[in-house]
């Protein structure tokens, strides 16, 4: 049982980790994006459905999990427009209207994998890593840094742009003026329905990316492959209080302890309902830290609020 | 308004026809959006080549074509509404409760407890007990984020949702280790439960069990406690307007708290009826907390919007989404596509639903006749 405190495995329960946090950085870095304009968005769920079927059955007809990838961005894209379209101009209700994505995606990625596909069949994941050459150089830390795929290295390096983009850039700033006061952006002449679209449509493009990128890691589809990771998504933006490095802590944080817990049942240090138990750990912690920062920070003042001129 | 628009003035002469169609005008434009939405799941049989009349056909009499059908229905409706009372509850009071799927469990956790306690009870009180176990459990499990949204300033969307994956794991840990079926093959379930502790099957010769009269008396005490307590009157109250209510001298994260503990416990009978009234009178967590909660937590919430928000419309709406999933069984039968089908057109219906709001206040004038107010704007 000592065998799990090898650098070995640590080292490479710690990259897994940072593979698994990826779907939960794209998704809730989205999310907070949405959020920041005012926008929630209860449908992330239903969106990484959709791409991560997009994205497995692209890669399974194609053979490239590149054209893959490209494709949950797409549909990720697509779902954003219409739960604009459903949000901003038709004013729905957005928790609920989230709830109806959710519905939506889980049955009609289920609906098209039982006709298209049937039986489950595994497809190859990215298979390019760009600093792969300097693993072999570098040791554990080398491992740990520079094993893999690009679309890991692009979720991270999203944690600084979407920082950049929201606290630095023009857009940014318009983006926090509709999601704290749309009134007075209005005044100033933003487009507030403009600025919160343009959010939906980046929040969402994201939550597909990130189902493709689950489906390409695990390397096949079922029903509810994503398995409740969009709504622990949402939950990560609470717990990052809105800022992508917090965001970004949360994701590490729950895809280190799902991949240790993983980790330890392989070496079987312990069976699968201690497993169970050390899974409940990120959400408890959540909860926990919530407890303590909730009263500190206030979410953007005017989330959830449709936008009317004359409210 | 002093000044009457052309369309008061058709009907203002005998019978106020236009007095009469007020409250449907309204509701021309959800019925609208609904058909709007099966629309698109024609277009889906289509593309799977299915005959979506055939289709529709076979999901209409699968729901309501005979007394078995209209059992199974019955039977498909009573989570949605057990959930869709507790939702009722909640939104009234404010409060946000997306973890209906972990009070499910946690009710159906601590009433399994419960059987395997005190197998011996007669059936007459052991039903009620295990009934009573699950409100509690599930109570429980809503008062927690119910205490921490009042006293901590925490988000309940946030908690709950983690509510649902602690209580999930929770599941599963029970059935891998403590619960699991003795001597068996490792199959995440427990052995059957005592016979006492049994649904019993209503009489008519379909499978309908009592738990159909659990979610009407639930509905009722829903509806005496919402609309006819003091305690109610408080928790709309509060719903309404926080900061009046707390000015009124009420207790403000009191009320939240009762309400999401409530809440909590309906999803938790919810649970209780899933485990004593399924076939194989066992908890089950093969498959996932979304195979045994039949996703109610969520589907509760789209019955209780569309129930506006009163316990006895949802109990109706429940009973026409517990159709649809009960018909979409046949519907798989007949035209070989999936039920899955079904799942994603409630995800539509709901957004078609709740898209169409909009369009609804503005027909509502309309019918109300300000609509001169409304142009002019």
């Amino acid at each position: 049982m000592n065998d799990f405190f090898t650098v070995a495995i640590i080292t490479a329960t710690l990259a897994s980790g940072i593979r698994l946090a990826v779907p939960f950085l794209l998704a809730a870095l989205g999310e907070a994006v949405g959020q920041r304009a005012g926008v929630l968005n209860l449908g992330v769920e239903g969106v990484m459905l959709i791409g991560a079927f997009a994205a497995y059955y692209t890669a399974l007809e194609s053979g490239s999990a590149a054209l893959g990838l490209l494709m949950g961005l797409v549909v990720g894209m697509v779902m954003g427009l219409i739960y604009a379209f459903i949000t901003v101009v038709m004013h729905a209700e957005q928790g609920i209207s989230g709830i109806g994505i959710y519905l939506f995606g889980l049955g009609f990625t289920d609906l098209l994998f039982q006709k298209q596909v049937g039986t489950p069949r595994p497809i190859s994941g990215l298979q390019a890593k760009p600093f792969d050459w300097l693993a072999d150089d570098t040791g554990r830390a080398g491992e740990l840094l520079f094993s893999h795929t690009i679309l890991t290295y692009v979720a991270f390096l999203l944690v600084p742009v979407i920082y950049f983009l929201i606290t630095r850039t023009t857009f940014g700033l318009n983006v926090r003026a509709v999601g704290e006061n749309p009134q007075a952006a209005d005044t100033l002449g933003v487009s507030v329905n403009g600025i919160r679209t343009a959010a939906i449509v980046i929040g969402n493009t994201m939550a597909g990316l990130a189902g493709a990128a689950l489906a390409l890691e695990i390397g096949i589809f079922q029903q509810n492959l994503t398995a409740g990771r969009g709504f622990i998504a949402i939950a990560l933006v609470y717990f990052g209080a809105w800022r992508p490095v917090g965001v970004m802590a949360g994701s590490l944080l729950f895809g280190i302890v799902s991949s240790t817990v993983l980790q330890l049942q392989v070496q079987d240090v312990i069976s699968g309902s201690v497993a169970s138990i050390a899974n409940m750990a990120p959400a408890v912690l959540t909860v926990i830290v919530l407890v303590v920062v909730s009263r500190r920070i206030g979410q953007p003042a005017a989330l959830t609020r449709p936008f009317t001129r004359d409210s | 308004m002093l000044k009457m628009t052309d369309n008061q003035q058709r009907f203002s002469s005998g019978l106020d026809i236009g007095r009469l169609l007020r409250p449907f005008a309204g509701l021309a434009v959800p019925a609208g959006a609904v058909i709007a939405a099966l629309a698109v799941g024609a277009i889906l049989l289509g593309v799977f080549g299915a005959n979506p009349l055939t289709g529709y056909r076979e999901l209409f009499t699968g729901a309501f074509g005979g007394p078995d059908e209209l059992a199974a229905t019955a039977l498909k409706s009573i989570p949605l509404m057990l959930v869709g009372v507790g939702i009722c509850i909640a939104f009234r009071t404010g409060v946000i409760n997306i973890g209906g799927e972990g009070q499910i469990i946690m009710g159906a956790i601590l009433a399994t407890l419960v059987a395997l306690a005190l197998p011996d009870v007669p059936r007459p009180i052991l039903v009620p007990l295990v009934m009573i176990a699950g409100g509690i459990g599930g109570g429980i499990w809503g008062a927690i984020p119910g205490a921490l949204k009042a006293y901590s300033g925490v988000n309940e969307i946030l908690s709950t949702i983690m509510m649902n994956i602690i209580a999930g794991f929770f599941m599963s840990f029970l059935l891998e280790d403590w619960l699991i079926e003795p001597g068996a093959i490792r199959i995440q379930q427990t052995k059957r439960l005592s016979h006492n502790a049994d649904l019993p099957l209503l009489p008519g010769g379909t499978r309908l069990h009592l738990g159909i009269v659990v979610a009407l008396i639930v509905a009722i005490l829903g509806y005496l406690l919402l609309f006819r307590s003091s305690l109610g009157m408080r928790l709309r109250a509060v719903g309404h307007n926080p900061h009046a209510s707390r000015a009124a001298g009420m207790k403000v994260e009191l009320s939240i708290t009762q309400a999401l503990a409530f809440s909590g416990a309906c999803a938790g009978i919810a649970g209780a009826v899933l485990v004593f009234g399924s076939e194989s009178h066992r908890l089950i967590g093969e498959g996932g907390p979304l195979a045994f909660t039949q996703s109610a937590g969520f589907n509760g919430i789209v019955t209780a919007l569309f129930g506006g928000l009163h316990p006895l419309f949802t109990v109706l709406s429940s009973y026409l989404f517990g159709g649809m999933l009960a018909g979409g069984i046949s519907l798989q039968r007949a035209v070989q596509v999936p039920q899955a089908l079904v799942i994603a057109l409630n995800g539509v219906v709901v957004v078609f639903v709740v898209g169409s709001l909009k369009l609804r206040t503005r027909v509502q004038r309309w019918a109300e006749g300000d609509i001169q107010m409304e142009d002019r704007a």
